[in-house]
């Protein structure tokens, strides 16, 4: 049973390996060798912050679920933001320069995210990342960003991590109203004017929940009856809802996604259980929950704006509800204009604002645009910077938070009436002051364009 | 001339008689393939391969386990976790534990998980150990979730990859005039990984464990009444298996610098098995192949449906599609999987041209071909499989 053909085929592998050993002789050779002394390796130094700028364009990125359980409402933000830089590239850039924006899908799963990441700056060779989406994602990929020093702007998260510890994270800058922030100003508000109120606490349970606990709980502790945590991608919040029901809450804040929020919505109807809902501004797009609502219902909730009636919430920067203010305005503007298909939203305008922010950074920076030049120019100018934010950004050389506070405001119908007014506050013990900076009153240029 | 001629049939005798030896030196040129190709591809086809390496050493181990011992695991993706989180667990900073004790201690961590489950799945057959290990996949992201404070809970653990050492650095200059890169580096590990890991699976496979595992997958009672403990084959299939998973997962952790519970979902359990059925079940080859289309097919064809003009979000709907698509027609064009069925036809051929030279020169009554003559692959767990169904698709 050992006998074989003449022509073996191992006898072409022998011919194969010689050929390979030989061909790696040759690399080899062809090697350096051995190392030089003079150090001139080093592909990190000044030179290599111009990557992804060239004289005619400007390659930026982000990552955003495109695709999965969070696509819902997030998927639309780089639309938006898609949209505002085609309407800057069509008025001629900036300095000169097209906006390139490459958005990339991570299905909101932190091991994608660490993938798409090195896709978009090793092979799209961005010069910033702008936008990237989610706590648990951005978490996996602002280290090596820092380290490779691209500059990470407007992370659409509100976790502390991007902004509270500047000499760690250089390069990142976050955008929205922190957690922590939104805890303090809501519970401040509760302790205030709802004293009598039974709170339960809805979170989800990770630096979103743990952030906002914080904040809340420096003005409510005893108030306090129930704390539920539920984990992002487990949809039976079943349990948590019943024990805020048994707890006897009647005034639940809920810090959650907005499939969480028409989660908890749906689970509370069929319990037949009616608190008073403060949903943080991360949860609360009413058109959002609507759908979601109507879908998880499967079309038994057919109006489901319409069961947040009554819903508080809180806003950082306009929403489509508010067709009179100017930024709204241009908004529309803009998407008319060079939008995809699908109506003006939320979720597109928050696109549109960091787009905004970011065509203005690249405008103040002026021609010579480098990473560090753009990072050194967002810390010396960001307080100032005109936009639809309704509070001033808090960018400094020691902070790199983003927006500074929000309204607090009732939903009401298809738009919402204002609790109280902006109002401003920082992490830890700061104190939670009205916004005096007029930042809310400002109205955009007439081109639509940041001067 | 004729001393060269002994001396190269004698190398070649021993090529083909002494496995250890053909799959010493497969190894050293899967290693020198691998350096050349890290070598001559930039920093981001790097990061593909690695996660391509990761993919591979997981897929070969299940296809050792499905393959070879027929028992189907659906939860090789939480068994990559054990992996990925004692690698994180050890890694905890720059000046961590050397990588090749982290690969080890995952491996160990994974191998006591591995036997565990074994234990209990060497009781079970067809859907009920697809639904035990399925149970594996759902519950284990769970561990992480509940024990938040030392495992990170939903946001994980994130790994701080050593630097590489100064000889690689060396070494690489060197060979290549280039830099190692931090990326270059990670993906030779993994690939440095893969080989060693496809080696010792090669030799398992082909050796008396290898030859009970395959009897046990084959006829049960045969194999019971040839002397084999069907339980003990079967918990050590698992454990093999598993020790492949948990160096699976450690590559996974410091290729993607983070252990969290989303990576490791059923999802990961399900593509896995998708690369092992796309390439061809019981293959190391085959689930390379199948690692390869799976890394590489989502990115070409989400770049391919952007440069089609599709906007962002139907292009990153588009990838998959088309790896449904392409599962799909796998299975109806080519069940054996797309490196199974392109074998099997070599095998053929090679088998329809050998009887026919036996035949012409009358001695084909000496019986049919052997295994023998199939030829370099047959390193490949495979072999002896497929050269078995093509003899009995041969008799009439």
């Amino acid at each position: 049973m050992t006998r074989r053909n003449t022509r073996s085929p191992r006898s072409a592998g022998l011919t194969g390996l010689a050929g390979l050993v030989a061909t790696t002789l040759v690399l080899t050779a062809c090697g350096a060798g051995g190392r030089d002394d003079d150090g001139d390796g080093d592909g990190n130094g000044g030179g290599a912050s111009d990557v992804g700028v060239t004289e005619d364009s400007v390659t930026i990125g982000g990552h955003f679920p495109l695709t999965g359980v969070a696509a819902p409402g997030y998927s639309e933000i780089p639309t938006g933001a898609k949209a505002y830089f085609d309407y800057v590239n069509a008025n001629g850039g900036i300095h000169g320069r097209k906006i390139e924006y490459i958005v990339k899908d991570d299905g909101y799963n932190p091991t994608n995210t660490s993938k798409v990441t090195d896709e978009l700056l090793l092979q799209d060779e961005i010069f910033a990342m702008v936008g990237g989406l989610g706590t648990p994602t951005h978490s996996a990929v602002v280290d090596q960003l820092n380290a490779e020093g691209v500059p990470d702007l407007f992370v659409s998260s509100g976790s502390l991590m991007w902004g509270d510890d500047v000499e760690a994270r250089p390069m990142t800058f976050g955008w929205q109203p922190d957690y922590e922030s939104e805890g303090k100003i809501i519970g401040q508000y509760v302790a205030e004017n709802m004293p009598d109120a039974k709170v339960g606490l809805f979170l989800q349970d990770d630096d979103l929940g743990e952030d906002a606990e914080k904040g809340v709980r420096q003005f409510l502790d005893e108030e306090i009856v129930a704390v539920e945590r539920y984990t992002s991608g487990n949809t039976d919040v079943g349990p948590q809802i019943a024990g805020l029901q048994g707890a006897g809450a009647d005034l639940v804040l809920s810090f959650n996604t907005p499939s969480y929020t028409a989660l908890a919505q749906l689970v509370s109807m069929k319990l037949g259980y009616k608190p008073k809902w403060f949903v943080a501004s991360i949860g609360s797009d009413p058109n959002l929950v609507g759908s979601l609502l109507s879908q998880f219902s499967e079309g038994a909730i057919k109006d489901g704006a319409s069961a947040l009636e009554g819903v508080m919430t809180s806003e950082y920067i306009p929403g489509t509800d508010q067709t009179d203010d100017p930024w709204v305005q241009l908004w529309q503007k803009v998407w008319d204009e060079h939008g995809a298909k699908g109506e003006l939203t939320n979720y597109r305008i928050y696109g549109m604002s960091h787009a905004y922010a970011f065509v203005q950074a690249l405008q103040g920076v002026g021609e010579d645009l480098t990473r560090e030049g753009l990072v050194e120019w967002l810390e010396e100018n960001g307080e100032g910077l005109e936009g639809p934010q309704l509070a001033p950004f808090r960018y400094s050389a020691d902070s790199h938070m983003g927006i500074a506070g929000m309204r607090l405001a009732e939903i009401k119908g298809d738009t919402t009436e204002p609790l109280t007014p902006v109002l401003v506050t920082d992490i830890g013990d700061a104190e939670i002051t009205e916004d005096s900076s007029g930042q809310a009153d400002d109205a955009p240029p007439e081109s639509g364009i940041p001067e | 001339m004729a001393a060269a001629a002994a001396r190269t049939a004698r190398l070649r005798t021993a090529l083909s008689e002494v496995t250890l030896l053909r799959h010493l030196v497969g190894a050293a040129l899967g290693l020198l393939l691998v350096v050349l190709v890290l070598s001559a591809v930039d920093d981001f086809r790097r990061v593909q391969l690695a996660e391509m390496a990761y993919l591979g050493i997981a897929a070969g181990g299940l296809t050792v386990l499905t393959g070879l011992n027929g028992q189907l695991s659906l939860g090789h993706g939480a068994l990559m976790a054990f992996g990925a989180y004692t690698t994180a667990l050890l890694l905890p900073d720059r000046d961590g534990v050397p990588l090749v004790v982290v690969l080890l201690a995952a491996v160990a961590v994974t191998v006591v998980v591995g036997a565990l489950v074994g234990v209990a799945a060497a009781r079970l057959h067809g859907p009920y150990l697809a639904g035990a290990t399925l149970a594996l996949a759902v519950a284990v992201p769970g561990i992480a979730l509940y024990f938040k404070e030392t495992l990170g809970g939903e946001q994980g653990l994130r790994i701080i990859v050593p630097e590489a050492p100064t000889w690689a650095d060396d070494a690489t200059f060197f060979v290549t005039g280039q830099d190692l890169t931090p990326r270059g580096w990670i993906a030779f590990v993994a690939w440095l990984t893969l080989v060693v890991t496809y080696f010792l699976l090669a030799n398992l496979s082909r050796s008396r464990v290898g030859r009970r595992w395959r009897a046990v997958r084959d006829d049960e009672v045969a194999a019971q009444l040839a002397g084999i403990d069907l339980a003990r084959s079967r918990v050590s299939a698992f454990m093999v298996s598993a020790a492949a998973a948990g160096a699976a997962g450690a590559v996974l952790a410091i290729a993607v610098r983070l252990a969290a519970p989303s990576s490791f979902t059923l999802n990961l359990s399900l593509t896995l098995l998708a690369a092992v059925v796309l390439g061809g079940l019981g293959s190391l080859t085959g689930a390379l192949t199948g690692a390869a289309l799976l890394t590489f097919l989502p990115q070409v064809v989400t770049d391919l449906g952007r440069e089609a003009g599709l906007d962002d979000i139907a292009a990153a709907e588009l990838a998959p599609l088309v790896y449904g698509v392409v599962m799909v027609l796998v299975i109806l064009l080519a069940p054996a999987g797309l490196f199974g069925t392109a074998h099997r036809a070599v095998v053929t051929r090679r088998t329809r041209r050998a009887l026919a030279a036996r035949a012409a020169d009358g001695r084909a009554s000496t019986g049919a071909p052997t295994d023998g003559s199939a030829g370099p692959t047959d390193s490949d767990p495979a072999t002896r499989d497929s050269t078995t169904t093509t003899r009995e698709g041969a008799q009439p």
